[in-house]
């Protein structure tokens, strides 16, 4: 195998000079290479990341010390915002508003689809690029004017949205004018994800090498696959009812404002007749699925680098397909498990409480799936394989606290608390953002040739899966004692919560040392790239194609078009002559003939 | 570097990418505008009282537009069809009349605009005129995006024609996909909006 | 829709006709408007004929009829059946308060002014 790598080289390098040279701009700012757009991508999504995560650091000091002056930045934030270091409510607002709105869709989805998907997916199917370059780069730039949107919010008067990143309305239409650049933020980052998935589905469906059939594709293009169409399908919704509040903001209709409102003591001068319930339907029509955009290619992630790292096939391949699939087509029929208070009744409740209980089976099937994958491996504790087991257990607390908020009677003592927002941290955090970091250290020498400090790496996995426990888990006691998630003084002045109280600063030095903790990551990140240890192309000994292109690969990937003869998980096959077989691979058998 | 099935059918699917990918377009557009008509719904069995839309709206000049959009969409579907018989000249003839009909469209559209503010039924003004205004305006912008695809195809685009014909019929295609599409949301939106 | 210009004029001879049946289509859902026939059967009536319009431009005009992808023909169904999902956003709000009578929160009170000042 080192041999044929090795000979792939020399044919690229002499390939290369055939090609005409690209501008400076051409190649890495306006550049239509998906390589170079999944890198723009992912480190315009973890900068996303990194401030979302400090604006939370923020919000803790205001939780576990309410009314005291920040130290050191507490000046720096304005007199409007913070007199004298001390946090307004309303600037908590914007930071608690805007937390959700950046990490949801400035950080995480724009890491795992945008960064992830455009990198990995072409190389893993074998395709030259994605099918639609120039849209693709349309989509990240029309990303990239949706984040400075939202990012300029902060300097309008009134400060960035305060109505949470689920925008209720009528609080959100009636907010200061920060919430009409969310919406315009939006429509911007809406439009983007449209470009993204149609280009996603189309290149899988596509551009597949030969040989490689539905059932041989590796199990990440199944996860990205079935987030594009939930973007697809999922996203126009909110697209419309984005511009409805738009409508309701600037031309001053009243699609979300029912008759008689008053705020204020004041009748609002409004046409009334709309339906604020209407709004939670279409922002939870998209936003149920997007949790699912959140955790699938998450998952994708996971079962690339436990295939890897167990030196055996996945256990239950069909079966992870067919979950991933009835997962993402059940994700449309269970949104309305979030308004359970709203009064929308109780046959809608029973219905969409029985979908959810649904739902759970397919999670279930793909995590008992991961963890029996582990079963009999002779597992390699490499710094990816470390965040993906960590992942197993996060996301199996994460779902299984789940339970009680999909079901309508628990869910009305623990609807809105601190219970709900530890159970979707353990998915997201712990979970998908614990997955993306296994896929930046197991696709970093990929894109580099180098891969990452390994003891860097541990210190940052260790001292992350440390610090974020300290910072949910004691969500759940809060939660389960009745703390509201929005207050802006976590509850220090409501009876129920104060025996929980002296959580709050406990979470919060969990916080602080979770960002401590990340430094190590961001040095290792950047050291790496020109000092890490270089590796040939395929350092992890892998099967799947990507690790054939060479690394990183040149612009059109693969120095010969690969063809796919086998599965994509073949380790340890006996008889063969090492421990993995790539999917590239003519020779030796072929258990099935190739199919287009 | 070539992209592959930018023009000719993948085998096994039997499709290009530009079909596949204006059809997923499409879809999306479907959940859009679906979006639009269930709020639609909503705000009307919600209403204590919902006006017809003959209080508002001039049924003969909504039906003349119905019926203009519809003939652009004749053209259009006969453009491409002139494509394939590899007439140039057909094919641009066809094209222009879809162009022009839909800014005859837009004008028409934009005096019913004018009206309703010279009357002052303005979106602030009740919940029929809010989808009114919101509806249309987004099918209009819809248009708009059709007109400046089609002119591009019809004027500068068409120089494709000479040079790498099948890819040229594949964009008129798509178009024109996209273009029946809008025809059709408005064939919903024409009663929805004005009849009912 | 296939290449030989046998099979295209063909086509065009469709195109035509469909374009006749959508207009007498345009003709009657207006004049089928005028008709007293009360608002729940008008809407009926309407729908239908719209949607007979709208599936003889998507059979013909974009050729779904002939087309023969699976790709797009399960993405249509698939976006078809959350669409309908989409269509029960109104009846998921509605339902369980299907019967309470829908009154401005001071409507008695408008009314009893409209009474005095008669």
């Amino acid at each position: 195998m080192e041999n044929v790598t090795t000979a792939e080289h020399v044919e690229h390098e002499e390939h290369g000079h055939d090609e005409h040279e690209l501008s400076f701009l051409q190649t890495y700012v306006f550049s239509q290479d998906h390589k170079v757009i999944g890198i723009q991508y992912a480190v315009t999504a973890m900068l996303f990341l990194l401030f979302g995560f400090s604006l939370m650091m923020l919000m803790r000091w205001q939780l576990a010390f309410p009314g005291a002056p920040i130290p050191i930045i507490g000046n720096l934030l304005g007199q409007a915002n913070a007199p004298g270091g001390i946090m307004l409510p309303e600037f908590y607002n914007q930071l608690g508003a805007m937390h959700g709105t950046i990490m949801v869709f400035l950080g995480v989805v724009p890491l795992a689809v945008g960064g992830f998907g455009n990198y990995v997916l072409p190389l893993q199917i074998g395709a030259p690029d994605m099918a639609f370059p120039r849209l693709n780069m349309a989509s990240y730039w029309s990303f990239f004017l949706g984040g400075v949107v939202m990012f300029a919010s902060f300097f309008v008067p009134g400060g960035a949205a305060n109505s949470g990143w689920t925008s209720y309305a009528p609080l959100s239409v009636i907010a200061t004018e920060g919430q009409t650049w969310w919406l315009v933020g939006m429509l911007f980052l809406i439009a983007s994800s449209l470009l993204g998935s149609v280009n996603f589905i189309v290149t899988t469906l596509q551009l597949r090498a030969p040989g490689l059939s539905f059932m041989r594709l590796p199990f990440f293009v199944w996860a990205q696959l079935v987030t594009s169409f939930l973007l697809l399908l999922a996203f126009p919704p909110l697209q419309a009812a984005g511009t409805l509040q738009l409508m309701d903001r600037v031309a001053g209709t009243s699609f979300f404002m029912p008759s008689g409102l008053v705020v204020a003591d004041q009748a609002l001068e409004i046409s009334g007749g709309g339906n604020p319930l209407l709004w939670q339907h279409l922002f939870w029509f998209l936003a149920h699925p997007e949790v699912y955009v959140l955790i699938l290619p998450a998952m994708g992630i996971v079962a690339e680098v436990i295939a890897n790292n167990t030196r055996k096939p996945l256990w239950g391949y069909r079966a992870l397909v067919a979950s991933i699939i009835f997962l993402g087509f059940m994700s449309f029929v269970v949104w309305a498990h979030h308004m359970f208070l709203t009064g929308m009744g109780t046959t809608i409740s029973a219905f969409f409480q029985t979908t959810t209980m649904i739902i759970s089976i397919p999670s279930v099937v793909i995590l008992s799936a991961l963890f029996i994958s582990l079963y009999g491996g002779s597992i390699r504790y490499t710094v990816p394989m470390l965040f993906a087991l960590a992942f197993l257990p996060m996301f199996g607390i994460g779902g299984l606290t789940g339970l009680p908020l999909g079901l309508s009677a628990p869910d009305l003592h623990l609807h809105d608390t601190y219970y709900v927002i530890g159970h979707f941290h353990y998915v997201v955090a712990p979970g998908t953002i614990f997955a993306l970091f296994a896929g930046i250290y197991y696709w970093y020498p990929k894109a580099t040739g180098r891969v990452m400090n390994e003891v860097l790496g541990k210190i940052h996995f260790w001292g992350s899966i440390i610090a974020i426990n300290f910072v949910f888990m004691p969500m759940f006691i809060t939660g389960l004692a009745g703390v509201n998630r929005r207050l802006y003084d976590g509850g220090m002045t409501y009876a129920h919560g104060q025996e929980v109280m002296e959580w709050n600063a406990v979470m919060s030095y969990g916080a602080w040392a979770l960002g401590f903790f990340q430094i190590f990551f961001i040095f290792n990140f950047f050291w790496s790239i020109r000092n890490g240890r270089q590796v040939n192309d395929n350092p992890w000994q892998s099967t799947t194609l990507e690790w054939q292109a060479p690394s990183p690969p040149p612009h059109g990937n693969f120095a010969t078009p690969p063809e796919a003869y086998r599965g994509p998980y073949e380790y340890s096959v006996p008889g063969a002559s090492s421990d993995f077989t790539m999917q590239g691979q003519a020779s030796g058998a072929d258990p099935e003939p190739a199919r287009v | 570097m070539e992209i592959p099935y930018t023009v000719t059918a993948r085998p096994d699917t039997g499709l290009n990418n530009v079909k596949l990918g204006i059809w997923l377009f499409l879809a999306s557009e479907v959940m859009l505008f679906g979006g639009l008509f269930s709020s639609y719904v909503l705000l009307r069995v919600g209403a204590v009282e919902w006006p017809a839309g003959a209080d508002f709206v001039n049924i003969p000049i909504g039906t003349f537009n119905t019926a203009v959009l519809i003939g652009s969409s004749v053209t259009m579907v006969l453009a491409y069809a002139s494509l394939k018989l590899g007439d140039l000249a057909k094919f641009k003839t066809y094209m222009a009349s879809t162009v022009l009909l839909a800014v005859l469209f837009l004008l028409v559209k934009s005096y019913e605009y004018y009206e309703k503010i010279s009357h002052d039924h303005l979106p602030s003004h009740g919940t029929f005129l809010a989808i009114y205004w919101t509806m249309t305006a987004l099918h209009g912008l819809h248009i708009i995006g059709g007109v400046a695809v089609n002119g591009y195809l019809w004027g500068p685009g068409s120089s494709m024609f000479h040079t790498k014909r099948d890819q040229f019929i594949g964009r008129v295609e798509a178009a024109g996909l996209y273009w029946h599409f809008v025809d059709l949301v408005w064939i919903f939106l024409f009663p929805v909006l004005y009849l009912l | 829709m296939s290449g030989s210009a046998e099979e295209v004029k063909k086509h065009i001879d469709v195109y035509m006709k469909v374009a006749g049946a959508l207009a007498v289509g345009t003709v009657v859902t207006v004049l089928a408007s005028f008709v007293e026939v009360g608002v729940a059967l008008g809407i009926v009536i309407a729908l239908i004929i719209a949607l007979t319009k709208g599936s003889l431009v998507v059979a013909f005009f974009m050729h779904l009829l002939e087309e023969r992808s699976r790709a797009i023909r399960w993405t249509l169904a698939l976006t078809v059946v959350f669409w309908f999902v989409l269509m029960l956003v109104p009846l998921f709000t509605m339902m369980d308060h299907t019967g309470t009578p829908k009154t401005l929160p001071n409507a008695n009170a408008s009314e009893s002014h409209a009474e005095e000042a008669h």
